[in-house]
């Protein structure tokens, strides 16, 4: 009887314990999933993604910033001013602004940051940003005037990436183990290999703040990132890694299952300067035995929009040219037959380790089949595609997903891994750069996916989906990633 | 020369071993299905269905379809294959490095059987699914390099296996009657002493052959074993996990797959070793790898 009462006592407590313990968890804090941890920390000194998804719009913040959407909103800067040639710019920036370290902000800062980018020893993964500047200088402490070369429609679109935040003089050389920024939330600490935590910056200047910690936590396993959610061990994962299983949790009241867009074209990334890939009709024999609809349901379990170019459809510019090489397995013989290769031939498909490229490999491998092209899939590790396909252009076929903005251009690169030279896009990228009103940057556009379509560059297979997976009473996790980021100002608990 | 010659006898009793029958049957079975997959599966798993994807069982697919619409009962004979292939080759290896080795130890003793010993113990010391691991992660994971871990920790208890049974062996009057006769020690082991410890070596194999596949299935489920296109039994479980809580039947064919073929192999080695070495049974002293 005794031991009874006890037992109810006891269990009483714990309840309470725990229900107190939840409500405290849920009020400040946050735990956030991502796949890959950054190799370091400074988002203007470095290309990885995992950067952008810990510090963007947290710890640093840039002139303007982009939202979920794509849409540019301010930032340090509050306001701009554009004159009528789109040739100057003049920005007003926010005042008391402070860097986590004390430093104050003001002009200097982005006239250091800006000389910083655009240096010859610089860094940056993007120069091109700030390769339009003629001249940015300070006006008054908090004026800011920049000049461009030639007029430029993603300009302000550009500095709000995370490539250009602004970092002060004092500390940007340590940013990449001890990032100091502007942002609402400041660094805490990095458990390498498991954790980074960041916190609430207390004389943070803007708009209030609702969370007042979030820990990044990398997990790469699907497996594990499964047992985490169910467990309520991770609040969210921004990007889900197995969209096999989203519908555990599309199924799972507790859950925010939210598809979204991603700036990731997955292609099948061709040599064209190798034999015989170098041949037209072959690589349109393989744009004509493309199952899309088949790649996405196999590799992403139906996550993903299909496309004809090197073009993400959300972007207002788009226009579809998936029907420019139809399904027709026997106009893909026919053109092989014209290339010379009646009986196909044999060919390799490196396969970097994300699922889109593992499981996306082995379903064009069934799919080229059918026409003779019998493809040998050879598994690699990341370092080793940037190594053998990336720079040495060692490779006939490969999977991967660009995921940069707007990045149509690195096809008048003939240096540029898929080794496509072709003059006439040249000139047409030359003339897209500067053009500035929207209907002939729209025309110009078209044209380029159009002619890439038309050419065949790549296999051009779907729009990476952004497969975020939340506690429900979350709020304010971006749905889209049109920059690389997980704007943390705007998540919230609400129950 | 044969210490003794009773074999027909022996056979003949260990058939009437209700363990051995089963175990002999059920690993025939799930074998034979192995082999056919070879020339035949009752649809081209090479060739992925991704609009038959997850489909039950049905009389055009017997279990039903995985996540890229292949056939799971083509799925799981080549599978077997592969996991029945790493395995016997990986017996193989053992057997052909570590038989002679034991054999040679036992026969010339001295500083080389100090040597082989001591190396044994070294290779002992690792768990064989630790060291499989190691192998390759150096080497990258692929079936070759599955079975050639798998294989070299074979060798070990092959030697061991040998080198027991000859020493028991090697005493008899026999051996030192063809010593005498102006045998050298290396051939002593291998016309005396290799023909009389045959049976031990048989029941050893078949218990290392359960092992790897064991083995096969989970370093493949690690990642470090078969990789896809090709498919082990190990791999498909591997595969299946993440989809487990939606899909389970594609983790609990393989799964039970497994089992069954390791629990025939193990009753059939059961059964030789009561049958072939009625001392040995007693005494439980069959060592392995595990």
């Amino acid at each position: 009887m005794h031991l009874h009462h006890l037992k109810k006592i006891f269990l009483s407590l714990v309840l309470v314990v725990f229900s107190l313990s939840n409500v405290y968890a849920q009020s400040s804090e946050i735990k956030l999933g991502i796949v890959l941890e950054p190799p370091h920390l400074d988002p203007t000194a470095g290309a990885a993604a995992a950067i952008d998804e810990v510090v963007y719009a947290n710890v640093f913040e840039g002139l303007t910033r982009i939202d979920e959407n794509g849409a540019v909103l301010p930032s340090l800067a509050t306001n701009w001013e554009i004159s009528s040639d789109n040739l100057s710019y003049t920005f007003f920036l926010k005042e008391n602004v402070t860097f986590h370290d004390g430093e104050k902000f003001d002009s200097s800062d982005v006239l250091f940051t800006f000389d910083r980018a655009m240096s010859e020893d610089s860094v940056n993964a993007q120069k091109g940003i700030f390769a339009v500047i003629e001249e940015a200088r300070a006006v008054d402490e908090y004026t800011i005037a920049i000049q461009l070369k030639r007029p430029s429609g993603d300009f302000l679109f550009n500095i709000g990436r995370g490539d250009a935040v602004i970092v002060s003089k004092k500390s940007a050389n340590a940013n990449k183990t001890n990032p100091i920024g502007t942002g609402p939330f400041r660094f805490s600490s990095w458990n390498k290999g498991s954790k980074l935590v960041l916190e609430a910056f207390d004389n943070y200047v803007g708009d209030p703040i609702s969370l007042t910690k979030a820990s990044f936590i990398f997990i790469s396993d699907p497996n594990t990132a499964i047992a985490a959610m169910l467990a309520g061990d991770i609040d969210g994962f921004p990007i889900f890694p197995a969209p096999e299983s989203m519908d555990i949790f599309a199924n799972d009241d507790r859950f925010n299952v939210v598809i979204g867009t991603t700036e990731g074209e997955t292609i099948l990334a061709t040599n064209n300067k190798a034999t015989p890939f170098n041949n037209l009709k072959v690589r349109q024999a393989i744009a004509h035995t493309i199952d899309r609809k088949a790649i996405i349901d196999g590799a992403m379990f139906g996550y993903g929009t299909p496309i004809g170019s090197h073009f993400a459809p959300h972007n207002p510019y788009y226009i579809d040219k998936v029907n420019t090489y139809p399904l027709d397995l026997e106009k893909a013989k026919q053109l092989l037959a014209e290339a010379g290769y009646e009986n196909g031939f044999k060919a390799t498909l490196k396969l970097p380790p994300p699922p889109y490229a593992r499981r996306g490999g082995q379903i064009i491998a069934s799919q080229l089949r059918q026409i003779g092209i019998e493809l040998e899939l050879i598994n690699i590790e990341w370092a080793q595609w940037i190594e053998d396909v990336f720079t040495k252009k060692n490779y006939d076929l490969t999977i991967v997903s660009h995921v940069e903005p707007f990045d149509i251009g690195i096809y008048a690169n003939p240096d540029y891994y898929f080794q496509f030279d072709n003059e006439d896009f040249r000139a047409i990228m030359v003339q897209l750069e500067n053009t500035t009103n929207d209907d002939g940057r729209r025309a110009l556009a078209y044209y380029a996916q159009d002619f890439l379509a038309r050419h065949a560059v790549n296999g051009y297979l779907f729009q990476l989906a952004k497969t975020g997976v939340w506690n429900a009473n979350i709020d304010g996790m971006w749905a889209n990633a049109p920059v690389e980021g997980n704007d943390l100002s705007q998540m919230k608990w609400v129950k | 020369m044969k210490y003794s010659n009773e074999n027909k006898s022996v056979f003949k009793k260990a058939w009437g071993h209700l363990n051995l029958r089963i175990g002999v049957f059920g690993t025939l079975i799930f074998a034979l299905m192995a082999i056919v997959s070879i020339f035949w599966t009752p649809h081209d798993i090479k060739y992925l269905d991704i609009s038959n994807r997850f489909l039950g069982p049905s009389a055009q697919y017997l279990l039903g379809t995985d996540f890229f619409g292949r056939d799971m009962l083509s799925m799981l004979m080549s599978g077997a294959l592969t996991s029945f292939i790493v395995a016997l080759v990986a017996v193989g290896i053992g057997l052909f490095f570590g038989v002679p080795l034991g054999l040679l130890a036992a026969s010339y003793g001295g500083l080389f059987e100090w040597l082989v010993l001591r190396t044994n113990d070294f290779l002992f010391a690792f768990p064989a699914i630790i060291s499989a691991i190691i192998i390759t992660t150096i080497f990258g994971p692929s079936a070759i390099n599955t079975i050639i871990a798998i294989g070299i920790f074979n060798i070990p208890v092959f030697a061991r296996v040998a080198r027991g049974g000859a020493l028991s062996i090697i005493s008899h009057d026999f051996v030192a009657a063809s010593r005498l006769s102006g045998r050298s020690n290396f051939s002593i082991s291998f016309v005396h002493l290799l023909p009389n410890i045959a049976s031990l070596l048989i029941v050893q194999a078949s218990v290392q052959l359960s092992l790897g596949i064991l083995a096969e299935a989970s370093l493949s489920y690690i990642g470090l074993g078969t990789q896809p296109p090709a498919t082990s039994l190990g791999l498909m479980l591997k595969e299946a996990q993440s989809l487990f809580l939606l899909h389970p039947m594609l983790a609990i064919l393989p799964g039970l797959t497994i089992i069954f073929i390791v629990i025939f192999l193990n009753l059939a080695g059961d059964g030789l070793r009561d049958a072939l070495d009625p001392r040995l049974a007693k005494q439980g002293s069959l060592e392995s790898a595990g």
